[in-house]
């Protein structure tokens, strides 16, 4: 079934893009992140416009974080508190992602900046998931190696403006979550994600919250950020597509659920080494875009250069 | 005196009495984008009407152009910069349609003239204004070109020679798809009559392209009230993630 969507002004195969949601909300339901690294790259590949597919992307992270959210508030996994502060941050950097969007729409230079975003990120934090989750799946076959510990005191338990964050049971600064906050909320404005895959490693090794935690907290500013990047981008471009968000949402939310259940069945250490070379599979798949030579060196953008 | 002006009224009319012209007619003359759209084939027809014999000459031809709105469109170029592959010349094209097709009766260097071409703006080559575009980057054209290639590749720009079917130099007929990436406005089209590589006569009609229903209302409401949009489709993930939520927990209960 063809379905014509209004904004992107292209028609596009309706089970095609509920097949796309479904298989995103799969893996995210399965690995306990939005999926917005996966669906923006995915929706490009459809033929949806970068910009299109960068706004439409968020708003469907918002779908995806609420409907976890409600999930992770009955097991009381969600620090308010902390949420709030990372969210101060966020919102800042959202703001601060949305202009300099613009600013590279404007110069033409919006799809190299989304795409060396996209391996810059994904390559790194893929590589350090990988790493840690080998290293961790290591130590598990040798018994008599030294465990270690959740929560060391670095740099960051030395800063000022201490805050006390009960739910989390942490002591510590406002300036590294605010921090933390500003960055992904950057990232969520130029990359159409959450940032769920930069927040969580975040949150434990930085910040050194407890893992119980650190799901539902990260998915909890989430919802804010994404949402605040939703508006921005409707208001500022018009590029949000309202019909292309609802069918891939509708498509996520199955696939999360029986993602979920698939995902109880597996290991953690599995898991994630599972999410890090899938993570890092994106990233190389952008920067083989990025090295080899295009088959058409020239593009065509209706409208007027600045 | 009498006598001269005369002979000017007479030379003037001559061509008026055996002129020919269009009678013509689309099977539709508008159409809507729906949330279904997915293309649409525009029939067009006509005859040439003649109150004397087919005048000499040569061979009667037909063209038919259909053009979609124009707009300015930015042309970049990338290359390889530190390794990667970046835009780095850009060229502004004043005005290029969104849609173009050109259907005729026979190959259009056989049958339209350059001059004709110029003075009608007929292949899409003539349609396009690209003014001062020189100044911009080197090799300009090599842009324009590869305008043409890649809306031609998008099937937004096509040639359709020997596409229009003339029966016995009185009735033609062709029909023209739309693609399903429409744009909307009103596209123009232009029925000409050649003969030896002139235009003896033309027409032009206008197709409405809208588009309908959710369509119209969605597009509308993103560009006249883009807050209140942003917050509706939030609301809308909003119930769709709360939704999901409480029909799993209903399912596993």
């Amino acid at each position: 079934m063809q379905l014509y969507l209004p904004i992107a002004e292209i028609s596009v195969n309706a089970f095609l893009v509920l097949g796309l949601g479904g298989i995103v909300g799969f893996l995210s339901g399965m690995f306990g992140v939005g999926g917005g690294f996966l669906i923006t790259p995915l929706l490009f590949f459809i033929g949806v416009p970068p910009a299109v597919a960068v706004a439409t992307g968020a708003n469907q992270v918002v779908a995806s974080s609420i409907s976890g959210v409600l999930a992770q508030l009955k097991r009381k996994g969600v620090d308010f508190h902390m949420g709030g502060v990372l969210l101060a941050g966020g919102i800042v950097g959202s703001a601060i992602g949305v202009w300099v969007f613009r600013l590279m729409t404007n110069a033409g230079q919006v799809d190299l900046f989304v795409q060396l975003s996209y391996v810059l990120f994904l390559g790194l934090i893929g590589a350090m998931m990988l790493q840690e989750s080998l290293r961790s799946l290591l130590r598990a076959r040798k018994p008599g190696a030294p465990i270690r510990r959740a929560h060391v005191h670095s740099w960051v338990h030395g800063l000022p403006l201490k805050m006390k964050f009960r739910a989390s049971g942490l002591y510590i600064s406002v300036i590294p979550p605010i921090l933390v906050g500003a960055l992904v909320g950057f990232l969520a404005a130029i990359m159409g994600v959450g940032g769920g895959f930069i927040m969580v490693p975040a949150m434990i090794y930085l910040l050194g919250m407890p893992t119980k935690v650190v799901i539902g907290t990260s998915l909890f500013q989430i919802i804010f950020v994404t949402a605040f990047t939703t508006v921005m981008h409707a208001v500022t471009s018009q590029t949000v597509d309202m019909m292309l968000a609802l069918i891939l949402i509708l498509g996520g939310v199955v696939g999360a659920q029986i993602g979920t259940r698939v995902g109880v069945r597996l290991k953690a250490e599995q898991l994630r080494i599972l999410l890090s070379l899938l993570v890092l599979a994106v990233a190389v798949r952008i920067a083989v875009d990025l090295l080899v030579r295009p088959g058409e060196l020239y593009s065509v953008a209706p409208g007027v250069m600045p | 005196m009498i006598f001269r002006a005369l002979a000017l009224l007479f030379t003037l009319t001559a061509p008026a009495l055996a002129q020919e012209t269009i009678v013509s007619g689309l099977s539709q003359n508008r159409v809507s984008i729906t949330a279904d759209f997915d293309g649409s084939e525009i029939l067009i027809y006509g005859a040439v009407k003649r109150d004397t014999p087919p005048p000499g000459g040569g061979r009667l031809e037909v063209i038919i152009t259909v053009e979609g709105p124009s707009t300015p469109v930015t042309v970049r170029r990338k290359a390889r910069v530190a390794g990667i592959w970046v835009n780095n010349a850009a060229v502004l094209v004043d005005s290029a349609p969104s849609f173009y097709a050109v259907a005729t009766t026979g190959p259009l260097g056989h049958i339209l003239s350059d001059t004709e071409n110029l003075r009608h703006g007929i292949t899409i080559e003539r349609v396009i204004r690209a003014i001062g575009i020189t100044a911009e980057a080197e090799n300009s054209e090599d842009f324009v070109r590869a305008l043409l290639r890649v809306r031609t590749d998008e099937d937004r720009y096509r040639v359709l020679e020997g596409k229009v079917e003339l029966t016995e130099d009185t009735l033609f007929r062709t029909d023209v798809v739309l693609p399903a990436n429409l744009t909307e406005g009103e596209y123009k089209v232009r029925l000409f009559l050649l003969r030896g590589k002139q235009v003896v006569a033309h027409q032009e009609r206008l197709i409405g392209v809208r588009k309908e229903g959710l369509e119209r209302f969605i597009f509308n409401l993103a560009h006249e009230r883009p807050l209140i949009y942003g917050l509706i489709s939030l609301v809308l993930a909003a119930l769709a993630g709360w939704g999901a939520s409480a029909a799993f927990r209903l399912v596993r209960a």
